[in-house]
């Protein structure tokens, strides 16, 4: 070949690189774009989920509540029924029917309604609970008869939702909840000052309730707390000593090695079962098997052990895994058992791990619903739990089931327990963030 | 005496059974000075006389609990009248039930007579009884085996040992929780399964093209058999599944190969734990995002473009599905490529390949077992997935691949066949276990291969 050739050859060569440089930059500037565009809009769903929670759900956290003028009733208070104090002082001023208390306080803000029917219109501007809180501000405050106090009692949900703009006054009147003489009664109060926005305490007070302004998360909170008290007691223990025998006893012979294997296998595997089989397996053998009561935190905790396990085991493997293997044979060469070893050396080492896993199973199993809707934990309870066997919901259970309702006015207090759970999730993982750095910079 | 008590009275006999232990030790040698003389350290006598005490107690507190109430409510039954003792079984059941109810003072569904008040105080005295048996048993073993303990105590004694391998047997107990979970699993499905394939044929249920569960209570009314047939579940499944993958494959793929090649180290330290945060969000709330938030946005697109969307559409849960699996997508897509030996890369850009091509054409096939995997596992985690679909797909099970239309999958019909149903025999209720099996066998399977996938391809770059 001559050499001419050869330059020749190379300068087409060089041409032809040169030529499909700009396809293969262009090329590469469009790969470049997608992996831009796909992060991008990984964060953007991020973003636009949490925007349209806070959007939907901020404004539960507040609730619209009516100033009345109540006049303390004398019977009452001046005689009261149990002058040694034994019985609930609410009972104190149950001669006086505090409905009736409300209804008077009404009819001197429009003395002009008189009709029976509009004055029972006029009463479903508030609360049905609101003469509960007439009473129990009034027993708060403890008054002299006759003296005339002002009281905060919350609005019913319709207004609440007119006040917040989630309620169009412009539609059709047989279309929408409140009619359009309610509505110009609520502009009135409004008016004369009597409406306001305050901070929605019965949110995290009460128990699931019928009506929306009563609706609170307590008891579904109580249910998670006694829930992952369970799971803690079982899965932590549990699963660190599993952890425990599976790195440092389990023995790993010919024989037993396809053994080891198919452990590790299964505890991989369970750790990506779905959760709802999880669920069939409480109902099967928690509730049907052994007889353990439906809709109980016990069994809640216990189907979330079983389903947090795995995530514990596996961390806390990884966490002892991690720690040096000087520390071991020291521990060893100074005449320790092996049990000493462990639990002297290894676990104090490996604990930041351990707990960082923990606390990432149990965060998980605080989210968890599916298996609870398997043992009956959907149901409608109004009343707090107190134990472990006391009929419960837990915290996102609650959410399902006023996602599912069809009343309105709980989708803004879906969105506030939704807000409300992932700042309890927000702690539990900024815990595991702190106690990882914490530990780590001791050792 | 209430549980919490025994207990309390059981770990205060075990602390003192623990110095007793110890002192006792330390007493056969002559104090703690000549304390080398022991075989073990003083504490491990203590521990050995402590674990005596305490633990025949518990497993007898154990198994007490878990038989207690079958027992009672058979000498209960035991006790009752002829003319109750011939009742049929669910009618008996609903007896005890009263019985149980009135000895507790709740709510009683029937009139209470002589008969019901005598049985439930008689429940209430077999209670009492059990109770205080329980704990003169409880007590007496802890004494029993604190003084059989106490008389071991030598100094030549290897309590240590004893300790140590008692230890290592709660150790070894704690790890076959795992397998006795994934048995308990296999066990509970299998069996409720196969008493359904009692009532439904296997054929009917895995190739049957309808299904409606809805049993009627009367033999004569419409449809009283209800029909059992899968098939448009597993479509449904699968169209909500494929509709998820095709949104986080190319987005986790996608994200995953920036963040490791392209983005700066700040923007990576930032973006990864943010994406990471959609993983850990309850998949409710991606059930509600779903429910109150893209499923009306999907049917307003559709119709303004002129289509007929269902206001449950598959598309809606599985866009929504989709953006849940992308950081698993992701974070298991980057650890494959992290795993490819950085040479491979250098030696692809040193013979001019621009960064793209190192990627398509070096980077990604060497990881790709490892992103096949980590996509099986994604898979895996739709099928399974259970809040999304109920709060967004449908219930009515439609054999279509259109994903404007509303489907329902396997999961959904699990909750809606289980929830508030009390009873454990109907056709309805096993169903789901039924489906439940076919879950558990499908997603293991995906699993499995998954895990393998990602395993050995990990180890071949070790």
């Amino acid at each position: 070949m001559s050499s001419v050739d050869r330059q020749q050859r190379s300068r087409t060569a060089r041409r032809r690189v040169r030529a499909s440089l700009a396809r293969r930059r262009r090329r590469e500037r469009l790969f470049r774009a997608a992996g831009l565009l796909a992060t991008a809009a990984g964060l953007a769903f991020l973003g636009m989920f949490f925007a349209s929670l806070i959007a939907k759900g901020a404004s539960a956290f507040v609730q619209t509540h009516v100033l009345l003028d109540v006049e303390t009733p004398v019977a009452a208070l001046i005689d009261p029924v149990d002058p040694v104090g034994q019985a609930d002082p609410i009972d104190l001023i149950d001669p006086v029917d505090p409905d009736a208390l409300v209804n008077d306080s009404l009819r001197e803000l429009f003395p002009l309604v008189t009709s029976r029917n509009d004055r029972r219109q006029l009463a479903r501007l508030l609360s049905i609970d609101a003469g509960e809180s007439v009473r129990r501000a009034l027993v708060a405050a403890g008054a002299e008869a006759g003296t005339r106090l002002s009281i905060w009692v919350p609005a019913a949900a319709t207004v609440d939702m007119l006040s917040k703009g989630q309620l169009d006054p412009d539609v059709e009147e047989r279309l929408r909840p409140l009619s359009d003489v309610q509505i110009a009664w609520v502009a009135q109060l409004k008016g004369e000052g009597r409406l306001k926005k305050r901070f929605n305490s019965a949110l995290f007070t009460n128990g699931d309730s019928r009506e929306p302004e009563l609706a609170g998360i307590r008891g579904a909170l109580m249910g998670s707390f006694y829930m992952l008290l369970v799971t803690m007691a079982l899965a932590f223990p549990i699963g660190v000593a599993a952890a425990v025998y599976l790195e440092e006893f389990a023995p790993r012979n010919r024989w037993s090695a396809p053994f080891g294997r198919l452990i590790e296998v299964n505890i991989n595997n369970l750790a990506a079962v779905p959760s709802i089989v999880f669920g069939l397996l409480g109902l099967a053998v928690f509730i049907d098997w052994l007889a353990l009561p439906r809709s109980a935190p016990l069994v809640g905790g216990l189907v979330l052990s079983l389903l947090t396990l795995p995530v514990i085991i596996i961390a806390s493997r990884a966490a002892i895994q991690s720690v040096s293997p000087s520390i071991r044979e020291a521990a060893l060469a100074l005449g320790a058992s092996r049990m000493q070893m462990v639990f002297h050396h290894i676990l104090p080492q490996a604990l930041p791990g351990v707990l960082t896993g923990t606390i990432i199973g149990m965060s998980r199993a605080l989210g968890e619903t599916a298996p609870l809707l398997m043992i009956g934990m959907v149901a409608f309870i109004v009343d707090i739990p107190g134990g472990f066997t006391d009929p419960a919901t837990a915290l996102p259970v609650q959410i399902y089931l006023w996602a599912d309702t069809p009343e309105p006015a709980f989708a803004e207090r879906t969105s506030a327990a939704i807000l409300v759970l992932l700042g309890f999730l927000l702690v539990m993982n900024l815990a595991a963030v702190v106690i990882r750095q914490r530990m780590e910079n001791k050792v | 005496m209430q549980d919490t008590t025994l207990l309390l009275s059981l770990t205060v006999l075990a602390l003192a059974g623990f110095y007793a232990g110890r002192g006792r030790a330390l007493a056969l040698v002559g104090g703690p000075a000549r304390g080398r003389r022991l075989h073990s350290l003083p504490g491990y006598y203590g521990m050995f006389l402590a674990m005596w005490c305490l633990l025949p107690p518990l497993t007898l507190l154990l198994a007490w609990s878990l038989f207690e109430g079958r027992v009672i409510t058979l000498m209960l039954i035991e006790g009752l009248p002829d003319a109750q003792r011939s009742m049929s079984a669910g009618e008996l059941n609903l007896l005890v039930n009263n019985i149980q109810n009135l000895a507790v003072g709740d709510a009683v569904s029937v009139e209470i007579d002589a008969v019901l008040r005598e049985a439930s105080s008689r429940y209430r005295l077999l209670q009492a009884e059990s109770r205080r048996l329980l704990t003169v048993l409880c007590l007496g073993l802890a004494t029993l085996g604190a003084v059989s303990a106490w008389r071991r105590i030598r100094p030549e004694f290897r309590a240590r040992n004893r300790v140590e391998s008692t230890v290592e047997f709660f150790l070894l107990l704690a790890s076959s929780i795992a397998v006795l979970t994934t048995i308990g699993i296999v066990m509970s499905v299998l069996f409720e399964a196969l008493r359904f394939f009692q009532q439904v044929s296997i054929v009917d249920f895995l190739f049957g093209l309808n299904w409606s569960p809805q049993t009627a209570i009367r033999e004569d009314q419409v449809g009283s058999s209800g029909s059992f047939g899968i098939v448009p579940l597993l479509t449904g499944t699968l169209l909500i599944t494929v509709i998820a993958m095709l949104v986080a494959v190319p987005v986790g793929l996608m994200s995953a190969i920036y963040l490791a090649e392209y983005s700066s180290q700040k923007v990576r330290a930032a973006a990864k734990p943010m994406l990471e945060i959609l993983a850990g969000i309850p998949t409710v709330v991606y059930g509600f995002f779903a429910a109150l938030t893209v499923a009306p946005w999907v049917r307003d697109a559709g119709e303004a473009i002129g289509l007929d969307v269902a206001s449950e559409s598959a598309l809606a849960a599985g866009l929504v599905m989709g953006i849940m699996i992308i950081p698993l997508v992701s974070s298991l897509s980057d650890d494959a490529i992290k795993a490819v030996p950085g040479d491979m890369r250098e030696g692809a850009l040193a013979l001019g390949a621009t960064r793209s091509e190192a990627m398509t054409g070096v980077i990604l096939p060497a990881a790709l077992p490892g992103i096949v995997g980590g996509t099986l596992l994604a898979l895996s985690r739709a099928i399974g997935e259970t809040m999304i679909v109920v709060m967004a797909a449908g219930l009515a099970a439609n054999l279509t691949a259109n994903p404007f239309e509303a489907v329902t999958t396997v999961t959904v019909q699990i909750v809606t066949l289980l929830v508030g149903d009390q009873e454990f025999d109907s056709a309805k209720t096993l169903a789901a276990f039924a489906l439940g099996l076919v879950l558990f066998v499908v997603t293991m399977t995906l699993n499995v291969v998954g895990l393998n996938f990602v395993r050995r391809y990990r180890e071949q770059y070790e």
